[in-house]
């Protein structure tokens, strides 16, 4: 990065450090940060609305329906989260694979299980074999965050649960004195409600969600905590810059940063907690009530 | 008219995909010198030299990803890559779930690493990198071995005394305890394991290692793997 990098044996002190913490390998490190982020910012809203879509199933008239929602959840909750991982990835892309291959390959003799073999034909491949790396990249991580939405979902889906049914039951029926439908009273009352009883439920899954991003690299995505290692593991001569073991360094600041994440995170649902608090019939809203007035 | 354009696309897409196959070669990148992550990001080692000189040879497009170690056969199965280049050694056991083009590395020797001469490595805890024919040995040994993900972690256990002494390819750990002033030392004797070290293939990608096979054999043939084993492993690690 810097001119003087350009022989980094010759170089010591300070110079050293900057010319390491800038390396190709450490830029790949800090970028794994935002892929971090970036999972988080789109598993959350996805879970929760995989969550919403499970406590509504959950909650139908209809029941197939309630079976579908009551099934998903307790079979999600009830599995390994490292098992999930490892066995609904592979099925999922393998299953993905055969669908193409059914519709680009009809002509296809060869079976596609051959022992331990997956073998679809070269078109089906997803993303294609000829493709850039950085597509295989892009489909790993949509693979992985739709893995985690399923997960996470199904808590979401417990927590809303409980949170729906937790709304007192004379709320509804006001509601329905004013001659509302049951659609409008869902929206109108439950909706708004229900929110202040999940909170501690959900804030607790997105604790849970931030410090379960190192399951990514089981799904292929180069993670923090994978560079950490990476970066920190005793380096020979046969690299540029040799160090000693320094994951202890590495892990250090990683625990820092989730440390700081976890703290910010809960200023923000504290914060949200008052909001949703405001005006409710809880003990949280009625002391509101009576500090404001 | 659309529909006509979307067929023509479509149909150049299928084309384009059939003919210009690249060929992805899976490595794990934590075994240095022979594949490691180098400080820029990129693959780096002795295999990378050999895998992108075979494909020079084989008129192939490669592409270069890396995946753990642990995982590295079944995600060849599934298709994720399509050769397996990550110091393999050739084993009946593997032999008979993947195939093996011929070896591009001579069959080596292994070595016990320990902080003192006298550490039991006959009845001692030795660790070994997991799924390694290695780690195999040891557990036969009569020793208990202590598995660990990476290899970098099964040499880190015996600095902290979680086991006496790492058994991995000698050619691995030469380069660690030179530079380990003194507090690193190979104890016994050399162990000759496996067959050399080979690239994995799927069973069914005959065409694929008929290729490969025969760059390996014009490389050994024109002395160039013998002359990236010297510059990677030094003027007296085996040759062809």
């Amino acid at each position: 990065m810097f001119a003087f990098c350009a022989d980094p044996k010759a170089i010591e002190g300070l110079q050293w450090l900057s010319c390491y913490l800038t390396t190709g390998k450490h830029l790949d490190f800090y970028w794994s940060f935002v892929t971090v982020l970036v999972l988080l910012a789109i598993t959350a809203p996805s879970a929760l609305m995989m969550g919403f879509g499970g406590a509504m199933a959950a909650r139908s008239q209809f029941l197939p329906l309630r079976m579908l929602g009551k099934g998903y959840t307790s079979m999600v909750r009830g599995i390994p989260d490292i098992v999930f991982f490892l066995f609904f990835v592979i099925a999922l892309d393998q299953g993905i694979e055969w669908l193409v291959h059914q519709v680009r390959c009809p002509d296809w003799t060869e079976p596609v299980r051959q022992g331990l073999e997956f073998r679809v034909c070269p078109e089906a491949k997803v993303p294609p074999g000829s493709a850039d790396q950085i597509w295989h990249q892009i489909y790993g991580f949509g693979i992985a965050v739709f893995t985690f939405a399923i997960v996470f979902g199904a808590f979401a889906a417990n927590v809303l649960y409980g949170a729906m049914q937790a709304v007192p039951r004379a709320q509804l029926e006001t509601g329905e004195a004013y001659g509302m439908s049951q659609g409008q009273v869902f929206r109108r009352i439950l909706m708004p409600q229900m929110w202040v009883y999940a909170l501690p439920g959900l804030s607790n899954l997105w604790m849970i969600l931030i410090k379960a991003t190192p399951l990514l690299f089981l799904l292929g995505v180069r993670d923090i905590v994978y560079w950490a290692r990476e970066l920190g593991g005793m380096k020979t001569q046969a690299f540029d810059y040799p160090h000693p073991d320094w994951r202890l360094y590495y892990f250090l600041f990683l625990l820092v940063f989730y440390l700081c994440f976890t703290k910010v995170s809960e200023i923000v649902l504290s914060r949200v907690s008052a909001r949703l608090s405001k005006g409710q019939a809880t003990a949280a809203g009625e002391a509101m009530r009576k500090a404001g007035a | 008219m659309k529909k006509l354009l979307l067929a023509t696309a479509l149909l150049a897409m299928t084309a384009g995909f059939a003919t210009a196959q690249t060929v992805r070669l899976g490595t794990e990148g934590a075994y240095p010198p022979f594949n490691f992550i180098d400080d820029s990001g990129e693959v780096a080692g002795f295999e990378r030299d050999v895998g992108d000189e075979l494909c020079k040879r084989a008129a192939l497009t490669c592409e270069w990803v890396t995946n753990e170690w642990d995982s590295i056969i079944p995600n060849l199965q599934s298709g994720n890559y399509d050769v397996i280049i990550a110091g393999m050694s050739i084993t009946a056991e593997r032999d008979e779930v993947i195939d093996f083009s011929q070896n591009y590395f001579p069959p080596a020797a292994s070595a016990y690493v320990a902080l003192s001469a006298d550490a039991d490595i006959k009845a001692g805890v030795v660790s070994a990198q997991v799924s390694t024919i290695q780690a195999g040995y040891v557990a036969e040994s009569g020793a208990t071995v202590l598995e660990f993900a990476t290899p970098d972690e099964s040499i880190a256990a015996v600095r902290n005394g979680e086991a006496v002494a790492v058994f991995a390819d000698k050619d691995f750990l030469a380069p660690i305890v030179a530079e380990s002033n003194g507090e690193l030392m190979f104890v016994g004797e050399p162990v000759q394991l496996g067959g050399g070290v080979g690239l994995g293939l799927r069973e069914s990608d005959t065409e694929l290692k008929g290729k490969l096979d025969a760059a390996i054999t014009s490389m050994k043939e024109d002395g160039s793997l013998n002359a990236l084993i010297e510059k990677h492993f030094g003027a007296e690690a085996a040759k062809f």
